[in-house]
């Protein structure tokens, strides 16, 4: 590992005063010191956050504002959250172990780097790691990546569990910075690849995530699930994170988000809007996650992804139903 | 970097090197050898200790971010000269083979019988369900055992959770 200075932030401004060229926020450290030991990362100056007074779950109104310190195992056993959110708790349980969640924060899990194993491989190219080497990933082990929205230059998917529910519940999330204070809609925090893969995320240098706020719950059933290959403690293939709201046999609303399935957690709006209206029925589920689908452009070890996606949602939504 | 820990109830003040991991410290400085070195990332749990009393994985831990915490380790578990409840029930269930999880597997257990809460295979996420075999396993999941003694593992658990 390379060394660096270590410094704990006294206030988010403090931290925001901090930032600059070489230096990262530390969170929970679960992934950014592997990274740092692996070599993937080699900031000069770590900015600890996990101490932050960002680590409360308020009740703003109607709203539940999050704090981006308040660790995984915190917001899954929180009342509140258990009570109105009981996918998002779902969610975050699924993910890593007792002692992961114990450590890992908010903002670090949904910052949280891709698996791929090229990327945690400093020996290999990859053009997220260093832009413009290549990605081994498209004609090597590409199993566990994108089936969606990928582009020629990666096909890395997001590893988060949390933020694929954040993305189906409307969430914002807060951020400071040396621009200033902003809120960012849910999914639109992280990006598809393009041609710029070394960018998970719409934050610019320097931005600090404060919170992450949630709207009040859409009504309906919801569901968190999530396909990997061991029962417990392993990243997902696919995951869905599923609201529906049937009324008289017609579904009133509808919201459904894949993980494991691109480089962000993905909002299948299409198959939202071919659902929302009509009958619940396994027909109508099953069209609305063929539409959805129509854009996938699996690669040749990850074209299971696609019918995987797709009997879970239907699975998902039928389960859903009353 | 000077820190200052609280370590099985004893403070301990050392100059630590920033890329030092908590594991590395507790073993190679303190001399506290019972946290083992599995993985390095945070995949086995054979590392686990208590930070503040909550289970952790002591590798991805760097030492100068736990500066100011208690770290409970197994040898400070059972707080004295006797066993821990837990050691007494692994000892009963055979719940070990060649012991390289264990001290993992023992912090790890006494910090998740003081959790509340759901688990990923509790059917109702708003009630704080009973520990069932089948809860302890998804709860346990992050300490891997390359001996398979799960079963007696997960027995050793359930009677101390009763
Ligand atoms: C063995 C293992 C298994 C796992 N399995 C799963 C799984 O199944 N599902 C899943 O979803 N996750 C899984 N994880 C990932 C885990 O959820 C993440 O490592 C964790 O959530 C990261 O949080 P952290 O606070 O430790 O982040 P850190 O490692 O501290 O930081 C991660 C990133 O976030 C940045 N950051 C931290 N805080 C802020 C802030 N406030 N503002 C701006 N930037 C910030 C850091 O600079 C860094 O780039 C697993 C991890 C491990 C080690
Ligand atoms: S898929 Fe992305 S992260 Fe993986 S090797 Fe290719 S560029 Fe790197
Ligand atoms: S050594 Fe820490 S989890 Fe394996
Ligand atoms: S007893 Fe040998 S690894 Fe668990």
């Amino acid at each position: 590992m390379k060394t660096f200075e270590y410094a704990r932030a006294a206030s988010p401004s403090d931290a925001v005063r901090r930032s600059g060229p070489g230096v990262m926020y530390l969170g929970g450290g679960t992934n950014l010191v592997d990274l740092m030991r692996l070599g993937v990362a080699q900031p000069d100056h770590l900015v600890d956050v996990s101490r932050l007074p960002l680590d409360a779950i308020e009740q703003a109104g109607d709203r539940l504002r999050i704090g981006a310190a308040v660790r995984n195992s915190d917001l899954a056993a929180d009342p509140l959250v258990r009570a109105r959110y009981p996918m998002l708790a779902r969610a975050v349980l699924s993910g890593a172990s007792g002692q992961v969640r114990n450590m890992a924060t908010v903002a670090g899990n949904l910052l949280q780097r891709t698996r791929c194993a090229y990327f945690q491989d400093v020996s290999r190219p990859c053009n997220k790691r260093r832009p413009g080497s290549g990605c081994p990933a498209i004609d090597g082990d590409h199993e566990n990546l994108a089936v969606l929205g990928r582009s020629d230059a990666c096909v890395a998917t997001h590893p988060s569990d949390m933020a694929v529910a954040l993305a189906a519940l409307d969430a914002e999330v807060h951020v400071t910075g040396p621009g200033g204070d902003r809120i960012i809609p849910m999914p639109g925090l992280h990006r598809l690849p393009g041609d710029a893969p070394e960018r998970d995320t719409v934050l610019e240098p320097g931005d600090l995530i404060t919170a992450v706020e949630l709207p009040p719950p859409p009504p309906g059933a919801s569901a968190y699930r999530k396909v990997r290959e061991r029962a417990s403690f392993a990243f997902a293939l696919v995951s869905i994170a599923a609201v529906l709201d049937v009324r008289d046999g017609a579904v009133a609303g509808c919201r459904v988000a894949l993980g494991g399935v691109a480089h962000a957690p993905w909002r299948a709006g299409r198959a939202e809007q071919a659902i929302i209206g009509g009958p619940a029925t396994g027909e109508a589920f099953l069209a609305a996650a063929e539409a959805e689908l129509d854009e996938a452009r699996p690669l040749p070890r990850n074209a299971f992804k696609v019918p995987l996606a797709r009997n879970l949602i239907v699975r998902t939504l039928e389960e859903l139903t009353p | 970097m000077d820190i200052t820990l609280q370590v099985n109830g004893v403070p301990r003040a050392v100059d630590v090197d920033p890329r030092m991991s908590l594991l590395d410290l507790l073993r190679e400085r303190l001399g506290l050898i019972g946290a083992k070195k599995g993985c390095d990332h945070g995949q086995c749990g054979a590392c686990t200790v208590l930070i503040d009393g909550r289970r952790a994985n002591s590798c991805l831990a760097l030492a100068v971010a736990v500066d100011g915490s208690e770290v409970t380790t197994v040898e400070g578990l059972a707080g004295g000269d006797g066993l821990h409840p837990l050691q007494e029930a692994f000892i009963e269930h055979d719940a070990f083979q060649c012991g390289y999880c264990t001290p993992g597997q023992l912090c790890s257990a006494a910090g998740m019988l003081g959790e509340p809460g759901p688990s990923a295979v509790t059917d109702d996420v708003l009630v704080d369900p009973d520990l069932t075999p089948a809860e302890i396993r998804e709860r346990m999941s992050g300490n891997l055992c390359r001996c398979g003694a799960y079963v007696n593992i997960v027995s050793a658990i359930s009677e101390v959770a009763r």
